[in-house]
């Protein structure tokens, strides 16, 4: 077991709406993520899972409770600097995110606010965009390049700035497949390979599916956190709070309502994999003959 | 009709004038800009003619893009040259037409305006955007600028918002485009009707415009924010300029040639040319 990296006490986050009374975007979550872990949150459209990220770096300060960042408290503004240079942030729209017309120099961006020596910046750069497989568009102006390139060159310069854990704030979201296949791809290889934390804010379930361990939240308020088989197999849960499950997941719970296969007991919840799924649907089918 | 629009069009090269350090550049633009101003007789004009055209051979860029970086003055040029051969008294008249008295120097001063006109477009630009990245130009200008932060001018910020004013030309450009497709489809329409009228039908443009340019500010701001921008200060350059022996050397030949310049005109007068 890894120490804990992340961690929020009775974190809650309110705004007044318009009636002047108060919205919990975020109510008493309490949260211990490990270093090197890779957990997706998921939640619909206002579920507080943007917020949450917000709240992780200190773009947003909680209302009440607290956030510790590899234990630093991300209330005191002289943390906040610490706690950004440790995690960093990819966001939805990758055209919002790029500040320069070349892509190294937006690469280089994160590492010049950090004050490193020029040629470490240069080395960092050329590592980064190798990283996400960029390196041929480095001097490229960043509106020639696709979606996904363009989240993949936010990535990079997130990437450079060498922090602990990336929060990736639904950046497939408004990406292609291909797009969201290039991100998720890359993804995997900086966590296998860099041993990055990585939280993952998505409502696509298959891309949850992926993680070590699953987050869900509604209404700001904990529902479900467990190793995505664990989470898939709530399925009534997940449909009751208006979110999919995997094809799958959801197959093997259709089949189930009938009172046979129920009987049979060979379904139980929570399996992910198509393989394994085709692997039960054989062994049903065999066991109906 | 959007996609024309080229801001600060750079062509990356390897020439001589594309090594410069950009900061010489912006230097020696200003000098040659001056130059140009104190030409006042035939020597002068033939010896910047001869620097713009060496210039020209210099970036090794095609004369053909570069004349079609004149278009946008040709209209101004043809004005002020003609003003000027009917304007410029002298005395004795070259010929007579009705009301109109052309002088000598009438034609001596339109062909100057011309050059003079001229010379200034293709200097400028070749120095300043046709070899020089634009990221490279506003680096050179904040760092030409820094002497402006002792008394407070806020010259990193300044350079902050070109770089980012140029990053988001293009992708304002095609939302634009989106947006003007997007109020047809619903009917509006830009082609017709008089100047006030086409003036009005732009309004569905720009409000969405806008907002969604307000809303992608606000979105970098975080973004940078969560980069650890905090202004300014602390903050180094992967890019850091390099000034060369032949920086010097070619600032030195542009106050030179300025110099030069100025004393051709003394020149022409003694040898009673105009």
């Amino acid at each position: 077991m890894n120490k804990p990296f992340l961690v929020t006490e009775h974190l809650s986050y309110t705004y007044p709406n318009e009636g002047g009374e108060v919205h919990y975007a975020l109510h008493d979550l309490s949260l211990s993520i490990e270093q090197g872990s890779f957990v997706a949150v998921l939640g619909h459209n206002g579920s507080g899972k943007s917020t949450l990220a917000k709240l992780l770096n200190g773009i947003l300060v909680p209302t009440a409770g607290t956030v510790m960042v590899n234990g630093l408290d991300t209330r005191p503004e002289e943390n906040i600097f610490d706690i950004r240079k440790t995690i960093g942030m990819v966001f939805q729209n990758p055209d919002n995110q790029l500040v320069s017309s070349i892509v190294e120099e937006d690469v280089a961006f994160g590492p010049e606010n950090l004050g490193i020596e020029p040629a470490e910046i240069r080395r960092r750069v050329d590592e980064a965009l190798k990283a996400v497989g960029m390196e041929d568009a480095k001097d490229r102006a960043p509106h020639t390049l696709s979606g996904g390139q363009k989240q993949r060159i936010a990535i990079a310069g997130v990437l450079a700035m060498q922090p602990k854990c990336i929060v990736f704030d639904e950046s497939t979201a408004m990406l292609d497949p291909r797009g969201r296949e290039e991100i998720m791809h890359t993804i995997h290889r900086l966590k296998n390979e860099l041993g990055l934390t990585v939280i993952l804010i998505t409502h696509y379930m298959n891309e949850a599916a992926v993680a070590d361990r699953v987050i869900v939240l509604n209404e700001g308020s904990l529902v479900l956190d467990g190793t995505p088989r664990e989470v898939f197999s709530e399925v009534e849960t997940l449909w009751k709070i208006g979110l999919d499950v995997p094809q799958t997941a959801e197959l093997l719970h259709l089949l189930n309502q009938n009172d046979a296969v129920l009987k049979s007991g060979l379904i139980k919840g929570g399996v992910l994999d198509e393989d394994e799924t085709l692997a039960l649907l054989e062994k049903l089918l065999g066991g109906a003959k | 009709m959007l996609k024309d629009i080229t801001l600060g069009q750079y062509f990356p090269g390897k020439s001589l004038l594309h090594t410069l350090d950009a900061r010489v550049k912006l230097v020696c633009a200003l000098v040659y800009i001056v130059a140009v101003f104190l030409c006042f007789s035939t020597l002068s004009y033939a010896a910047l003619l001869l620097l713009t055209l060496g210039l020209i051979l210099l970036s090794k860029i095609s004369v053909k893009v570069i004349l079609k970086g004149l278009k946008p003055v040709v209209f101004i040029a043809t004005f002020t040259a003609i003003i000027n051969l009917f304007w410029v008294q002298g005395t004795t008249p070259l010929f007579v037409l009705g009301p109109i008295t052309v002088y000598p120097e009438g034609v001596a001063g339109a062909i100057f305006m011309l050059i003079r006109i001229v010379s200034l477009v293709i200097g400028s630009t070749l120095l300043l955007t046709y070899t020089t990245s634009p990221m490279a130009l506003t680096d050179a200008m904040e760092r030409l600028l820094s002497p402006l932060k002792l008394i407070k001018v806020p010259v990193h910020e300044f350079a902050m918002m070109m770089t980012i004013a140029l990053r988001f030309v293009p992708t304002l450009v095609t939302e634009t485009d989106k947006i003007i497709c997007a109020q047809k489809a619903r009917g509006a329409d830009f082609e017709s009707g008089n100047l006030i009228q086409r003036a009005k039908a732009l309004i569905p443009v720009l409000i969405p415009l806008f907002v969604s340019a307000f809303r992608r500010a606000d979105e970098l701001a975080v973004a940078m924010e969560c980069r650890c921008y905090r202004g300014g200060e602390g903050r180094t350059r992967m890019k850091s300029l390099h000034t060369r022996p032949s920086d010097f050397a070619t600032l030195l030949f542009f106050l030179g040639a300025a110099v030069g310049l100025f004393f051709l005109n003394t020149l022409s007068n003694a040898l009673w040319l105009y």
